[in-house]
């Protein structure tokens, strides 16, 4: 609509230049529209083929016994556990118990790390005196910390929200610092110039632009909470889907554990595509 | 120097000399520009009219002489002088009224009303709520015009405002300006590389020199180039200040026939 605006007004300015572009703009939306259709089908068709392919293939080796079906059992098992326990329940538990811990763990996360990225992007004292802390924090991968946190915390639920929470904080902080160093310095003189002050600048300049870069790090925050409540689950609890996941190994349960692992894979594709739809929506400008 | 002479008088420049380690930009330039006045400094890339517009505007510090705008120094950027950078320099994350509103002081009550009168100004009162990436390049250079003047400058400096636009837009936005500048009669420098801007816009166009940037000469216009780029007068005194950059060159083979 707005683009349609502005090529009216560049005809009246750029005389009739403009106008004969608008002309030509209209037939080829015409001409590719009733391509349009064809174009979403094959699309959609190839976002799902490589998908299909791979379960008919994973299907016919097993039919035909080329692996053993407590070691591999086929699709058609896997859907079977599946949806006994979803009748009883038991699958929605497993996923809740897991999801909620992320999301606990993962909003304490984003906020310590928000504010203190903020703090250390901003001010250069904070940077200095908090850098080599980090540095030396950073590279420590959050399983390590497992021993530790059942050490401190027990095996409830402080361990695993400590695990989640280490396993989102570094993404988020080291995003949101990046962000605010890499802002267009242009913009910065901009501010110099309309004698803007602080907190003028941080909220309508500096956070803005750091914003994609903030969400590219909530993005890999939220990834890595969501591997991080597994490695937790897996290690010391009675319900969550790392649960599922090695009590299905203990109980020689191949299924089990497959169908585990694909939830894993497919609760986190949605949970990254909800956060891509909500930095589109946040990002309307781009 | 007498007392009326310095009212009248809304930039200063005294022996200004700019160093970045150890090349010279700019060698001693010395400029007065009147209150009111349109002054156009012309002069190839490199030769350091962008350095001395940021020295005017605040934005870098002088290595030797002042600066002075209304008698004061200037040592930072301020709000009472205008600049408009070659880039618009919109933030893409504000919409265009936006855009002029954060630049406002924060103690103004009619913020809003200033926001719609300069939109106004350079025609896009309707574009209120689009976003940079919604405007054409001219279109977000007259925001970003407007956003300047909507601050009440003393004088506006414009870094190559159109360099980056297209020839017909160029023209067209030159035609505005001047009609900005006769009806809102604000003194505005202008930094060009083109010679046909800079005497069309410009009552004294400053030819400078390169390495280092020296003031090589100053052009009076004729007021008829103002409103005629086409006519005889406009052609000589384009030709004058293109003589300026290529003296020695030798006439073309089809000419001297």
């Amino acid at each position: 609509m707005i683009r349609c605006v502005t090529k009216i007004c560049w005809g009246v300015q750029g005389m009739d230049i403009g106008r004969d572009f608008n002309e030509y703009d209209v037939k080829a939306e015409k001409e590719t529209k009733t391509g349009l259709l064809s174009g979403v089908v094959l699309k959609g068709i190839r976002y799902f083929s490589l998908l299909v392919i791979l379960v008919i293939v994973w299907e016919v080796v097993c039919r035909y016994g080329a692996v053993k079906s407590y070691s591999m059992p086929a699709p058609g098992m896997i859907v079977q556990d599946a949806v006994e326990k979803l009748r009883s329940g038991v699958l929605l538990k497993h996923i809740t118990v897991s999801f909620l811990r992320v999301l606990e763990g993962f909003l304490v996360a984003l906020i310590s790390a928000l504010i203190l990225g903020v703090l250390i992007g901003l001010s250069k004292h904070v940077e200095q005196f908090t850098e080599l802390v980090l540095q030396i924090l950073k590279p420590i991968p959050p399983i390590a910390w497992i021993p530790l946190a059942i050490l401190w915390f027990g095996i409830g639920e402080s361990s695993k929200l400590y695990i989640i929470f280490y396993g989102a904080f570094f993404p988020i902080l080291l995003n949101t610092v990046d962000g605010i160093h890499n802002i267009d310095k242009r913009y910065l003189e901009l501010g110099r110039v309309y004698e803007m002050k602080k907190v003028r600048l941080v909220s309508k300049v500096i956070l803005p632009g750091a914003l994609p870069s903030i969400l590219t790090g909530i993005r890999v925050g939220l990834g890595n909470a969501w591997v991080c409540v597994v490695a937790a689950e897996m290690i010391a609890a009675t319900k969550g889907i790392g649960y599922m996941l090695s009590n299905g190994r203990s109980m020689s349960r191949a299924d089990d554990v497959i169908l585990a692992m694909l939830l894993i894979g497919i609760v986190g594709k949605i949970m990254d595509d909800v956060l891509k739809i909500l930095s589109a929506r946040l990002m309307k400008w781009k | 120097m007498s007392g009326v002479e310095n009212i009248k008088r809304i930039v200063e420049i005294r022996n200004l000399n700019k160093y970045f380690r150890d090349m010279q930009v700019l060698d001693n330039i010395s400029l007065n520009v009147n209150e009111g006045e349109f002054i156009s400094v012309i002069g190839a890339s490199g030769c350091g009219k962008s350095t001395l517009i940021r020295i005017i505007g605040g934005l870098e510090t002088a290595s030797v002489g002042t600066v002075l705008v209304k008698g004061k120094t200037v040592k930072n950027p301020t709000r009472k002088i205008g600049y408009v950078f070659q880039d618009h320099r919109l933030l893409p994350w504000l919409t265009a009224g936006e855009n002029i509103k954060i630049t406002l002081d924060e103690n103004e009550k009619d913020a809003d009303g200033i926001v719609k009168k300069y939109l106004e100004l350079v025609g896009l009162e309707k574009f209120e709520n689009a976003y940079p990436t919604q405007l054409s390049g001219g279109m977000a250079q007259r925001v970003a015009i407007a956003r300047a003047l909507a601050n009440k400058p003393d004088i506006l400096l414009l870094d190559e405002p159109f360099g980056a636009l297209d020839a017909i837009t160029r023209i067209n936005m030159q035609q505005e300006l001047q009609k900005i500048w006769k009806s809102e009669n604000i003194t505005m420098i202008l930094i060009t590389h083109d010679i046909d801007e800079a005497v069309y816009l410009g009552q004294r166009v400053v030819v400078m020199s390169s390495r280092p940037g020296r003031i090589k000469d100053i052009f009076d216009i004729e007021p008829e180039c103002h409103y005629q780029r086409t006519g005889q007068v406009f052609a000589h005194t384009k030709d004058k200040i293109y003589q300026e950059f290529f003296k020695n060159e030798e006439l073309p083979f089809a000419y001297s026939i």
